[in-house]
């Protein structure tokens, strides 16, 4: 599966088809991360039950503390 | 007035906005990279007063990218409060600037906002305890922050706004810890002075009561990166910190890293105010990408730096052997563990 990942195409292994199974596949910890699907906000209690498909533009923004 | 001409001139800000501005006090909690070039833009910008909380000192890794130090600070080693407030008063006569030499801790930044209710608080701190802090103090005394971090390359801002927008709180479930800092894994100046920009306008606009961007910023200046996030969606009623049943739970004692010298030992120990089982991995490829050695077991692991030896229990709860000196602790524990 391909997605518009952070604005680059990146080819996912075909066992990604959740955003929780996304965020896990880059070791991005759950709960300090906001995930866009294709311009929708999803809230953290339905990353394991929404799918991603071919072609999605998903954005992950995580927080960092260093300044 | 010769001197805020170019920004007067600017429509959104014109005279009275400058006015507006010279009548405002700015408390910038931390005085490292983001602290640095923050101060500099709104003092510059004529800003009335502007109060530095920070309790370290200047060393000689700050001066790629904490842009108001120079090479005499690092070798006096000055507390960076104090260094930067030199300098910026040296670049705007007009300005109040007050230093405070301090661990910007719940009771400080409660007093200092309690009783000098100053017009926003800028986050340049380097952990998210204090962002906690800063998060609860702004919701219990209505006071803007606008929160800033970088790491790498990569940056992000968002201004929280008591009883507009979601806080810190509702958008973070956790806080993270052991995730990439800037001790492991570098931060490169250019995208200190992106998340600097986006700071200091909203700053800008709370002094010239201009609507802020309400969207979570983040961008990575490397790989040219940048996106905006609509969060309104994400406040959430039963928030601890900015709900109606609010607690401030970073206000209270309980919920406080705590740090104790282990007397005869020369060790300190840290007790996260978060406990739990925690994700090393990231910190662990940091540190072996920086070739120091982790050695681990079931139930630990634990790693050299200089002369410093860290102990990192399951649960959350960290040794720092080789030094009696809590804030020396302090500041090796956020270097280290974020």
């Amino acid at each position: 599966m391909r997605c518009i990942i952070n604005g680059e195409m990146i080819d996912l292994p075909a066992h990604i088809r959740t955003v929780a199974q996304l965020l896990q596949h880059f070791r991005i910890h759950e709960k300090i991360a906001i995930v866009e699907v294709n311009a929708n906000i999803i809230m953290k209690e339905k990353y394991e039950h929404t799918a991603i498909a071919d072609g999605d533009r998903i954005e992950i923004v995580h927080f960092v503390g260093g300044g | 007035m010769d001197r805020y001409s170019r920004q007067q001139l600017f429509a959104p800000i014109g005279e009275r906005g400058q006015q507006s501005i010279r009548e405002k006090h700015v408390l910038l909690i931390g005085a490292g990279a983001l602290g640095a070039a923050n101060a500099e833009t709104l003092v510059r910008a004529g800003i009335g007063k502007i109060t530095i909380v920070d309790r370290d000192y200047v060393e000689w890794s700050n001066l790629q990218r904490q842009q108001l130090y120079t090479e005499e600070d690092a070798a006096k080693r000055l507390p960076k409060a104090i260094a930067a407030s030199v300098h910026l008063r040296a670049i705007n006569s007009d300005v109040v600037v007050e230093p405070i030499v301090a661990d910007a801790d719940a009771r400080l930044i409660e007093h200092i906002v309690g009783r000098h209710r100053p017009d926003v608080i800028i986050d340049s701190t380097d952990n998210f305890d204090v962002r906690m802090i800063i998060n609860d103090v702004s919701q219990k005394y209505d006071v803007p922050w606008i929160y800033g971090a970088c790491v790498g390359s990569y940056g992000l801002s968002y201004v929280v706004i008591p009883n507009e927008t979601p806080c810190l709180r509702c958008l973070l479930e956790d806080v993270p810890f052991g995730v990439a800092t800037c001790d492991t894994a570098g931060i490169i100046s250019p995208v200190v002075h992106m998340v600097v920009a986006h700071q200091t306008a909203e700053a800008l606009k709370i002094c010239v009561h201009a609507q802020v961007n309400r969207k979570l910023v983040s961008f990575d200046t490397w790989h040219g990166q940048y996106h905006m996030i609509d969060v309104h969606k994400l406040k959430k009623d039963d928030c601890p910190s900015c709900g109606p049943k609010r607690t401030y739970p970073a206000l209270q004692y309980e919920n406080e890293t705590k740090f104790a010298v282990l007397c005869g030992r020369e060790t300190v120990q840290i007790r996260p105010a978060h406990r739990g089982e925690r994700e090393w991995t990231t910190l662990l490829s940091f540190l072996t990408k920086r070739g120091i050695q982790v050695e681990q077991n079931d139930y630990l692991f634990s790693f050299t730096v200089n002369s410093h030896r860290f102990v990192v229990f399951s649960d959350g709860r960290v040794l720092i052997h080789g030094t009696n000196d809590v804030q020396e602790a302090k500041r090796l524990y956020y270097q280290y563990l974020g």
